[in-house]
């Protein structure tokens, strides 16, 4: 009788079809797909908000350079911190590759600090601060540092999620089969020197921070 | 991690356990910690320092709410004692992320924190009114209207000067504006889940039932399981019933040519994995609710006084 034999096998196989199919969304291989996806997205919103700061620059270096004898090391040590910083290829591949990212951090995190030097030393120069056009680039540039930890803090996140499931149980098996690997997430850059203690002179006005 | 460690017969074995597992895998739980508790959105208008007086923020709040009636956008504002341990740029970032202010299709939102401690004042806003309110706007708006009112300690003045100010900037950007009448509520669950859940669950269940305590008793459990979990998701008895009696049917037409109780072969079905899940119901009640569509991206602009 074939078509009883038709019916009882598409009787057993649909459940079984149904259980191969929960059981690999069970394996968590669509939540790699999208936490996958997911990063990709947050990652390009990070380099996004670093771009806009490295935009920024130009106008910045341009107004301070106006104001006669502003610290010239404190200018060009941005100068050459940005030139370093957009001379870094990233590509989706940099995710994962520790290195890169580690490069592209560093270079990113000098860029970050000698802004904020530069900003403290400006704190020093009266017409700067008077310089509505200076003050504006400062609201943007404090504008883009904020979106640049909102963008780097959704990145940490999706991969902290990706990697919690690349590691645990079940689907950890899931990530070996398919050979995901844990992404690269963000570190403290300069953790030498923070966990430093910093030294305080109050002898020396150019030191004196902006806030 | 290399797969060259392991033989061959060793990773088939792997795979198989792998299929196996995983089926009796739970749905993951989201753990999410907080770091410190942000404040519920009962209001336009949440004053937790008691620096405005009930007729002020009656009035702020009837602005706010007309100004949502005529342009859609969700203005909130939030008094907070302090921020600390956190700037006020994090603070206020990690409200209106958890707020999600705005309307659900456009994710107009914009949230005024005043940290009235620490003197500092921000404009949150949502990437959707970036356009309408830069940060250079909201900076301006901050220095000229708001911080001038509370060094004076005028702070329903200040307040009240900012949110003019930012309602104007808002009113200048087309953004779409409200339908009138009520959009459709969606209700956690719809019918497709509910029917995904009947014609996919109820015949793998239905089988190990059958197979485990017979055709008629096994039948009617699994009509009494889909009844329960349809009473459990809609909430509602008519979609109960419903649901109970398709997998009756279901069950009984499964079961109608499977053999004597004992003789079929193991139905290898685990549990249902429940995937539709119903993500975050809104906290109803009171007179505001969130949109839920605002997604903010760190945009705005501090000051302090």
């Amino acid at each position: 009788m074939p078509a009883t034999r038709f019916s009882r096998l598409s009787r057993f196989s649909a459940p079984l079809l149904i259980a191969a199919t929960l059981s690999l969304s069970g394996c968590g291989y669509n939540d790699f797909q999208r936490l996958d996806e997911q990063s990709k997205a947050a990652w390009s919103e990070v380099l996004n908000q670093y771009q806009r700061r490295a935009d920024l620059i130009p106008n910045i270096v341009s107004t301070v350079k106006g104001e006669a004898n502003f610290e010239q090391e404190t200018l060009t040590r941005v100068v050459e911190a940005r030139s370093r910083a957009t001379a870094i290829q990233v590509t989706p591949e940099t995710l994962n590759d520790p290195q890169a990212m580690e490069r592209f951090q560093q270079a990113q995190g000098q860029l970050g600090s000698a802004l904020s030097r530069l900003l403290a030393v400006s704190e020093n120069y009266p017409n700067l601060k008077a310089n509505q056009g200076f003050q504006d680039l400062r609201v943007q540039l404090e504008g883009t540092e904020n979106r640049i930890t909102v963008a780097r803090n959704k990145y940490i996140q999706t991969v902290q999620e990706y990697n919690v499931l690349a590691r645990s149980f079940p689907t950890n098996l899931t990530a070996m089969v398919f050979s995901y690997q844990p992404k690269a997430n963000f570190s403290v850059a300069n953790e030498a020197e923070i966990s430093r203690p910093p030294t305080v002179d109050f002898g020396n006005q150019q030191q004196q921070p902006a806030r | 991690m290399s797969l060259t460690r392991f033989s061959p017969s060793a990773l088939r074995h792997a795979l198989t356990l792998l299929l196996l597992l995983c089926a009796f895998a739970l749905p993951r739980l989201a753990g999410a910690q907080a770091l410190q508790a942000v404040p519920a959105l009962s209001a336009r208008v949440i004053d937790q320092t008691a620096t405005l007086s009930a007729p002020q923020q009656q009035a702020l709040e009837e602005k706010l709410a007309a100004f949502e009636q005529e342009r859609g956008s969700q203005i909130v504002v939030l008094l907070v004692p302090t921020t600390a341990p956190e700037d006020i740029a994090a603070y206020a970032f990690r409200v209106a992320d958890s707020w999600k202010i705005g309307r659900k299709e456009v994710g107009d939102g914009l949230l005024l924190v005043v940290a009235k401690n620490d003197r500092k004042v921000r404009i949150e806003v949502a990437r959707a009114l970036e356009g309408a309110v830069p940060d250079l706007a909201a900076h301006r708006i901050i220095d000229r209207y708001i911080t001038p009112a509370f060094r004076q300690g005028d702070f329903a003045g200040g307040i009240d000067a900012g949110v003019d100010a930012l309602t104007a900037l808002i009113r200048g950007e087309e953004l779409p504006l409200p339908a009138r009448g009520t959009a459709a509520a969606d209700d956690g669950v719809s019918l497709e889940d509910l029917a995904v859940f009947l014609f996919v669950g109820v015949p793998v269940v239905g089988a190990v039932l059958n197979a485990v305590l017979g055709r008629k008793l096994g039948s009617v459990a699994t009509a009494g399981g889909a009844g329960l979990l349809a009473q459990l998701f809609t909430g509602s008895l008519i979609m109960a019933g419903l649901a109970a009696v398709i997998a009756l049917v279901l069950a009984l037409a499964m079961g109608g040519s499977g053999g004597g109780r004992g003789g079929g072969g193991g139905m290898g079905g685990g549990p249902i994995i429940w995937g539709g899940g119903s993500g975050g119901r809104r906290s109803g009640g009171g007179g505001f609710r969130s949109g839920g569509g605002g997604s903010f991206g760190g945009g705005g602009a501090s000051g302090g006084w």
